[in-house]
């Protein structure tokens, strides 16, 4: 499994409840679902991956987050999930505040834009970047709106969300993000990691 | 007649108080199973049928010499598979097909009860068919499923019965008719009620039958089974065993052709005052109604665990109707799936060979049935 997932899961704790926005083919989903809690749900826009997930025994609603989120309650799970789909959105905002309405948490990963092979291919190549985390051309790409890791981090100071955990990853390394090392991290990370809540 | 003397059927000797006032009582409810009833009794599932089905689900029907109209979907090792489940299908009150309906002859005039039939609705239909749980000594069911009205039924036994079941997969449906749905439905009835040999719902006794009437309805019911690209790709413009249009009012088309042949095979099956009946509960189905438009409500505490499908093509259940189910159940945190099947064949979809639907239903309930 990804790093990435290892650290989602690690954050969770055993048994709570939690939604998976945009769940793929439900590999975390099945990981949590196996070893963490069973109170375990998903949403997700590819039919086939629902179907994939219906395979792995998951509950899945085929559905688009920026039109489907709004059904689910506030407070209604411990934890939401947000892997690498934030930039995909027409309106990030909208969603970012859907997922602090239902869940008491939220985990949100996004593909620095910060990352130094990132700003390199703009700086030096002069064309859009592509990179492991960010695998598409600019023509093909769903992403809308990229955002840094210090982007993520001022977005969250300036709605006043409570950012009580960030983590870098980068190379399979997991480290911690504060105040100090901010710019560093935002330029060394392929991955950011932020747990929030409202 | 004789066939239908043969197949399965209980005696509901209960009575069972109707929604329109009426109580009836000492009625039977025809059925079929497949495969066996486990000893814990865990692996019951309870299939329901749409407007114009009956209990042969899977099978030859013994009646219509036809396969079951779910056999795509039940079988050995098919999506609900009759080697691990227990099936049980009824044919459901207001039917023709053996269970109580107009179609039953009247203990005391020894004549069919036609017309004085009293008008039922789904919650009538899923309360009567509740009585093969006792039949079978089956506390919980493990599943209900259905297409179409079937699919209201599975809505209104969960509503009903919450804690009767594990699962429920209502597929191609809707937990309220619409007025589109209403008005293909008395575009039906007034087709058999124009036609002279209706007799006011009295043709059995008079020897004759609303057959031309019933038929039209077929034929319009059945466009709104399947798609404008369905349709456009299988037919088109072609014409039915000629070179040109003959300026007459004959079935130049293919089209016409199949519709009158789907209406003519239709009238040998089916009761023409049973289809008023059933498709009369069906535009009385408003499943929040109770619950003052609250749909949620209905479900209120379930434990079942829901799958809901639609089919991209429906335009008679579309996936917006479904939808409304997954909100529902979403904004009361039910555990639900949902998925939208791609599809060309319209709302007939639920009753075919489409590999990505009888997946998602195999792997529903085999996943489930393990947990």
């Amino acid at each position: 499994m990804k790093e990435e997932f290892k650290i989602i899961a690690n954050s969770i704790q055993k048994d709570k409840s939690v939604l998976d926005v945009g769940c793929g083919d439900g590999e975390l989903m099945k990981f949590i679902y196996e070893n963490i809690s069973k109170k375990i749900r998903g949403l997700e826009l590819s039919k086939d991956n629902v179907q994939k997930c219906i395979k792995k025994g998951l509950t899945v609603i085929e559905g688009n987050a920026e039109m489907d989120l709004k059904q689910f309650p506030s407070d209604s799970f411990d934890f939401v999930i947000l892997s690498q789909t934030l930039q995909a959105f027409l309106n990030p905002e909208k969603v970012i505040s859907d997922l602090l309405r239902i869940g008491k948490t939220s985990i949100v990963t996004i593909p620095n834009f910060g990352f130094w092979k990132v700003r390199i291919n703009l700086l030096f190549k002069g064309t859009m970047p592509v990179t492991r985390t960010l695998p598409n051309q600019w023509y093909n790409t769903p992403n809308l709106h990229m955002c840094s890791i210090k982007d993520f981090v001022n977005f969250c100071n300036e709605r006043k969300i409570n950012l009580f955990k960030s983590l870098a990853l980068n190379n399979n390394k997991v480290s911690s993000i504060n105040k100090l090392n901010l710019n560093f991290k935002n330029l060394t990370s392929e991955l950011g990691i932020f747990l929030i809540e409202k | 007649m004789n066939k239908l003397d043969d197949i399965k059927k209980i005696i509901v000797k209960k009575p069972l108080k109707l929604d329109c006032g009426a109580t009836i009582t000492n009625f039977p409810i025809a059925y079929e199973t497949y495969g066996i009833l486990n000893q814990n009794k865990d692996n019951a599932i309870m299939v329901f049928h749409a407007l114009t089905g009956d209990q042969f689900a899977s099978g030859k029907n013994p009646v219509t010499n036809k396969n079951g109209w779910w056999s795509n979907v039940i079988g050995p090792n098919k999506a609900l598979d009759i080697n691990k489940y227990f099936i049980i299908c009824a044919n459901v009150i207001g039917g023709c097909m053996g269970s109580y309906g107009p179609n039953s002859i009247d203990k005391n005039s020894g004549k069919k009860i036609g017309v004085n039939f009293p008008v039922i609705t789904i919650n009538d239909m899923v309360n009567a068919q509740f009585n093969l749980l006792d039949h079978f000594n089956i506390d919980k069911l493990f599943c209900v499923t259905g297409g179409s009205m079937g699919g209201m039924q599975v809505l209104q036994f969960v509503s009903n019965f919450p804690d009767k079941v594990k699962i429920a997969i209502p597929i191609a449906c809707s937990a309220s008719h619409s007025a589109q749905n209403i008005a293909f439905n008395e575009l039906g009835r007034q087709a058999i009620m124009a036609d002279d040999n209706w007799k006011n719902g009295n043709y059995e006794l008079e020897n004759v039958s609303p057959a031309k009437g019933l038929s039209v309805a077929r034929m319009a019911a059945h466009i709104t089974y399947l798609s404008k690209k369905g349709l456009q790709e299988k037919f088109g413009r072609k014409l039915q065993e000629r070179d040109k249009i003959k300026f007459g009012f004959d079935a130049d088309f293919q089209i016409e052709s199949y519709l009158r042949y789907q209406g003519s095979i239709f009238v040998d099956r089916f009761d023409a005052n049973s289809y008023l009946y059933i498709t009369r509960a069906m535009d009385y189905f408003d499943l929040s109604k109770k619950f003052n438009g609250d749909l949620s409500k209905v479900f209120k505490n379930t434990k079942t665990k829901f799958f809901i499908i639609s089919f991209t093509s429906d335009w008679l259940y579309p996936t917006a109707e479904n939808r409304e189910i997954v909100i529902a159940l979403n904004a009361i945190n039910a555990d639900v799936g949902f998925l939208e099947i791609k599809s060309d064949k319209g709302h007939d979809s639920f009753l075919l060979d489409i590999p990505d639907f009888l997946n998602s239903v195999k792997n529903f309930v085999d996943n489930s049935y393990k947990n």
